[in-house]
């Protein structure tokens, strides 16, 4: 017997993509198998550790929490959509200038989530940005160049404003 | 642009890619392959009565299922015995799926391959297995008991027993000049299991190319080399016909120096027989009950010491835990055994150790391997001798450091390579200088007291550690310059975000004088380089660094002679910046490093303009000498190897401040310092990454993390909802200073980074939180419901 499956069309990145998926299919495994958008990495299957985060109608959210078809019609943002082009986004820039990852497998959650975290809080105080963070798990780094890197993309993020202005 | 970027901060090479999601992990690749799913033992000892398929068959989408009867002869044996040592009589290992009998809740019976993983585990889900549960054995006291046997053959549990004696310099065993002390105590101390837990579990993925007869796998592994070595001789194919490629790991730590795991050798041999791809992604509830586990052991420790805390004999027994299995042999034990002398001169000291099965997951490295328990014993010790003389910690210990002209310093104990255990540099009273200076120690009294004051309690602690890194036997480095100008470095160790690409770019860069931006470096990838060893015991820095160095200078030697050629120079005079040769102090007479790469391949063949100026008609080659000079080969490219005598020993001091609770019992780290000294730092920026990551494991260990097993051998914290590892808002910023001792025994004089943040973390914040209460910590982790517990059983203030 196949499984049933479902029609379904996501804005992934700025772009409509339809895929059919079984409606047991996870977020994350449509993404990254049916999409070929493997940035979006799975670390627990149990949203504890934030590697899956990506950003549904620009809220970040765990993605392997999330079947496939409760997606369909949203807005999805994964890592492959955060830089402008060629130019890394300022968060992504930071994480390179601070050091802010080392093997990289939670990286991708980690800009989710402080890409999210910098669009509602453009300024946040120390104390705000380990609450932003305090959602993913990473085992590498310590965390402590992390928060220098979301400080540090802050910074980059008014500068440009600035300049813009 | 410098060409000489060796020891700078210079950002890493492999961000770009890991930023924008273009890394490639094991789970990223084979997009069609089938997926294996395994049926793994729910109990922790169980007799295998019957399998029954039969309700799987009809999964849609399945495609073959395997027990262990359907395994080839060299399949159905056990896996390899990695590492086997005399004093390891009894030692075991597993099948790769089991036959009759399971040891452990999470050993593979059943492999099932699918179209999909989905599918893969609708099939595991269907299949029967029929088990006679048998009793567990669980934790080191009902092992070491041995009344229930985890192995019907093994007497007692007893896998291992090892002895190592150091007689003092007047001749004395450590139990003589323990008795003949001044001052004697008796303790133990315990610590308890945790894991790596790297956030990308394993994972293997096999392509079996049938119309060449060869096999391409990638495994998210710490040793590609070894795997392929073990994966030729397992399914019995000619070494060249397989090659193992280490992709982007996300994480290691050491689980993943283990191999060959049971899925590495089976999902290859299914690609095989299937003639398919077929890829196995480890989940998180595998990785827990699957992989490898950690740490824990118990040390009966008996000193004697004088009057100033010098220690003047050591005796300390350890009964360790190695779980169910031993195919990485006693690593962990031997490393504790022989580090625990940390940076101090003892009188005399006799280490002895147990290793025992238990029916939980098998045992082997995770950062740090056996150090953390060898320093929380050691600093542990140093601490309750100053208690017992009323003396300053760090006056204890200053009292027993080594001295720095006492280097080379010969421990008289056999490491785990092998070979003598000596020191070859450090400077540890300077060590403890900076780092009392760097957490304030002489201040702190008052500012406990101020605290006190204001109803708050602080405690400060100290751990100093000394760590053996770079064990051989060897690594190697292939160097190659093109005729377009670019390097191309590879080396056959692994990489799982220790940033090697540019760590070893660096090296490259500095020795063959060439911008950075022109070298490429390759890791893992046995097409590339074959012969390694891996990625553990913080060796890469030390073993390929100093391998590809050394490739480098081949290179540039040979370069310098072409280049003295076309220059009409003496190879003597010159020089390479920016990737050209020239004539020391003679600007304008130089050639470009492509240049000399063209001329070190005369050609027949004109396949572009450069080589058009190495071919047979253009007067490259002097008519009356072979093209290419006996006892040379074409090509700018060399191979080096790097081989130590013994391993280099890095050191280092840590220090925190703590604040518990009077009422939760709560333990807060307000402050972390870290004195490290690692030789000559080839990327500061990454060895300072490699601390903090170190440390904030080292706090996972002393305050959060362990594997609860219940007395039925189930593991009751298999998730990341259950096992706490820290989150930003645990981890305390880490404050650091450097020392740097130059190791005399390799050419870059480095030492290794990667194992240091984490060893020390359990002796300090033991100390510190001891510190604070004035109760005795013997035992990490520590929660706060245990230090409730410790206050009540001390008969302090009960909280209400």
């Amino acid at each position: 017997m196949g499984e049933a499956a479902h029609e379904i069309a996501l804005t992934v990145n700025g772009v409509l993509r339809r895929t059919r998926v079984p409606g047991r299919r996870l977020l994350s495994d449509c993404l990254r198998h049916d999409l070929g958008l493997t940035g979006t990495h799975v670390g627990c299957e149990h949203g504890v550790c934030g590697c899956c985060t990506v950003l549904l109608d620009g809220e970040p959210v765990r993605s392997c929490l999330m079947f496939a078809v409760t997606a369909d019609g949203h807005e999805i943002t994964t890592v492959e959509g955060l830089a402008d082009g060629a130019r890394m986004s300022p968060v992504q820039r930071a994480f390179a200038e601070c050091h802010g990852l080392q093997c990289g497998f939670c990286t991708p959650g980690f800009l989710c989530t402080v890409t999210a975290l910098l669009r509602e809080n453009p300024a946040p105080s120390g104390e705000e940005v380990l609450e932003g963070l305090s959602g993913n798990l990473c085992r590498c780094t310590g965390y402590q160049n992390i928060v220098r890197a979301v400080h540090r993309a802050a910074e980059i993020m008014a500068e440009e404003r600035a300049e813009e202005a | 642009m410098t060409t000489r970027p060796f020891g700078e901060a210079v950002q890493r090479r492999e961000d770009p890619r890991l930023l924008t999601g273009r890394g490639r992990y094991l789970d990223d690749l084979g997009s069609g392959a089938l997926a294996a799913a395994f049926v793994r033992s729910p109990h922790a000892h169980a007799v295998v009565r019957d399998i029954d398929v039969a309700d799987a068959l009809d999964v849609d989408g399945l495609v073959a299922v395997y027990t262990w009867e359907d395994l080839p002869e060299r399949l159905a044996r056990p896996l390899p015995l990695l590492i086997p040592h005399p004093a390891l009589t009894h030692g075991r290992t597993a099948l790769p799926l089991a036959r009759d009998r399971v040891r452990h809740v999470g050993e593979p019976v059943v492999m099932v391959v699918a179209r999909d993983r989905y599918l893969a585990e609708d099939a595991c889900a269907l299949i029967r297995v029929d088990y006679d549960p048998l009793p567990a054995v669980v934790g080191l006291e009902e092992a070491a008991r041995g009344e229930r046997l985890v192995h019907d053959d093994v007497p007692g549990n007893v896998g291992a027993h090892l002895v190592q004696s150091v007689p003092s310099a007047d001749g004395r065993e450590a139990g003589e000049a323990i008795a003949a002390a001044p001052h004697r105590l008796e303790f133990r101390l315990d610590i308890e299991r945790s894991a790596s837990m790297p956030l990308e579990g394993r994972g293997v993925y096999a392509r079996w190319d049938a119309d060449d007869a060869s096999l391409r796998v990638y495994s998210s592994t710490q040793t590609s080399t070894s795997v392929r070595m073990a994966l030729a001789a397992t399914l019995g194919l000619p070494l060249p016909k397989v090659e193992v490629i280490a992709p982007d790991v996300g994480g290691g730590f050491g689980v993943k120096i283990m191999h060959p795991w049971p899925e590495e050798v089976l999902v290859p041999w299914a690609a095989m027989l299937l003639g398919r791809e077929v890829k196995w992604t480890e989940d998180r509830r595998e990785h827990f009950t699957s992989s490898a586990h950690e740490r824990a052991q118990a040390h009966s420790v008996r000193v004697g010491f004088d009057d100033d805390g010098r220690v003047l004999g050591l005796d300390v027994t350890i009964l360790h835990d190695h779980g169910a299995y031993t195919p990485y042999g006693i690593i962990v034990p031997i490393i504790t055994s022989t580090q625990l002398p940390g940076p101090y001169r003892l009188g005399a000291y006799r280490v002895a150790f147990s290793s025992v099965y238990t029916t939980t997951v098998q045992v082997t490295p995770y950062r740090g391997a056996g150090r953390p328990q060898a320093v929380f014993c050691m600093e542990r010790t140093m601490d309750r001798i100053a208690a017992h003389l009323g003396l300053d910690r760090t006056a204890v210990r200053a009292a027993n450091l080594i001295q720095p002209e006492e280097f080379p310093y010969d421990q008289g104990l056999t490491f785990q390579d092998g070979r003598p255990l000596v020191y070859d540099s450090g400077d540890y009273p300077e060590s403890l200088r900076l780092l009392k200076e760097l957490i304030g120690w002489d201040s702190f009294a008052a500012e406990k007291e101020r605290a006190a004051a204001g109803g708050r309690r602080l405690g400060i602690g100290i751990g100093c550690y000394v760590e053996g890194t770079g064990v051989g036997p060897y690594e190697g480095g292939h160097v190659q310059i093109t005729s377009d100008g670019r390097v191309h470095v590879s080396t056959g160790l692994t990489s799982q975000g220790q940033g090697h690409e540019t760590v070893f770019a660096q090296i490259a860069a500095t020795e063959l004088g060439v911008p950075l931006e022109r070298v490429s470096v390759v890791t893992g990838d046995t097409r590339r380089f074959g012969y390694a060893v891996g990625t553990f015991a913080s060796r890469a820095a030390v073993m390929s660094g100093n391998a590809i160095a050394l490739a480098c200078r081949k290179v540039r030697e040979k370069a310098l002679r072409i280049a003295a050629e076309a220059l009409e120079a003496d190879p003597r005079d010159l020089e390479i910046t920016d990737g050209l040769v020239h004539v020391a102090g003679v600007p304008g007479a130089s050639v470009p490093l492509a240049t000399v790469a063209v001329l070190a391949n005369p050609l027949r063949y004109a396949f572009d303009d450069e080589a058009a100026r190495a071919t047979q008609f253009a007067g490259a080659s002097p008519p009356d000498r072979p093209p290419v000079a006996e006892g040379e080969e074409p090509g700018l490219e060399g191979r080096g190897y790097y081989s130590p005598i013994r391993s280099t020993f890095a050191s280092g001091m840590h220090a925190a401040i703590v604040e518990t609770d009077p009422l939760t019992a709560e333990i807060r780290i307000l402050r972390y310092a870290v004195v490290h000294d690692c030789g000559n730092l080839v990327n500061p920026m990454i060895v300072e990454g490699q601390i903090h990551g170190g440390v904030a494991q080292g706090v996972g260990g002393a305050l959060y993390e362990r594997m609860v097993y219940d007395g039925h051998g189930q593991l009751l914290n298999a998730s990341f909802m259950d096992f706490l590892m820290p989150y930003a808002t645990e981890v305390p910023h880490v404050e650091t200073a450097h020392l740097q001792t130059p190791s005399p025994l390799n050419p870059l004089g480095i030492k290794g980074a990667g194992e240091a943040g984490v060893i020390p973390v359990s002796a300090v914040i033991a100390s510190a939180v001891e510190d604070a209460e004035g109760i005795p910590v013997m035992k990490m982790p520590i929660s706060p419901s245990e230090l409730f517990d410790l206050r009540r059983a001390a008969g302090g203030p009960q909280a209400s």
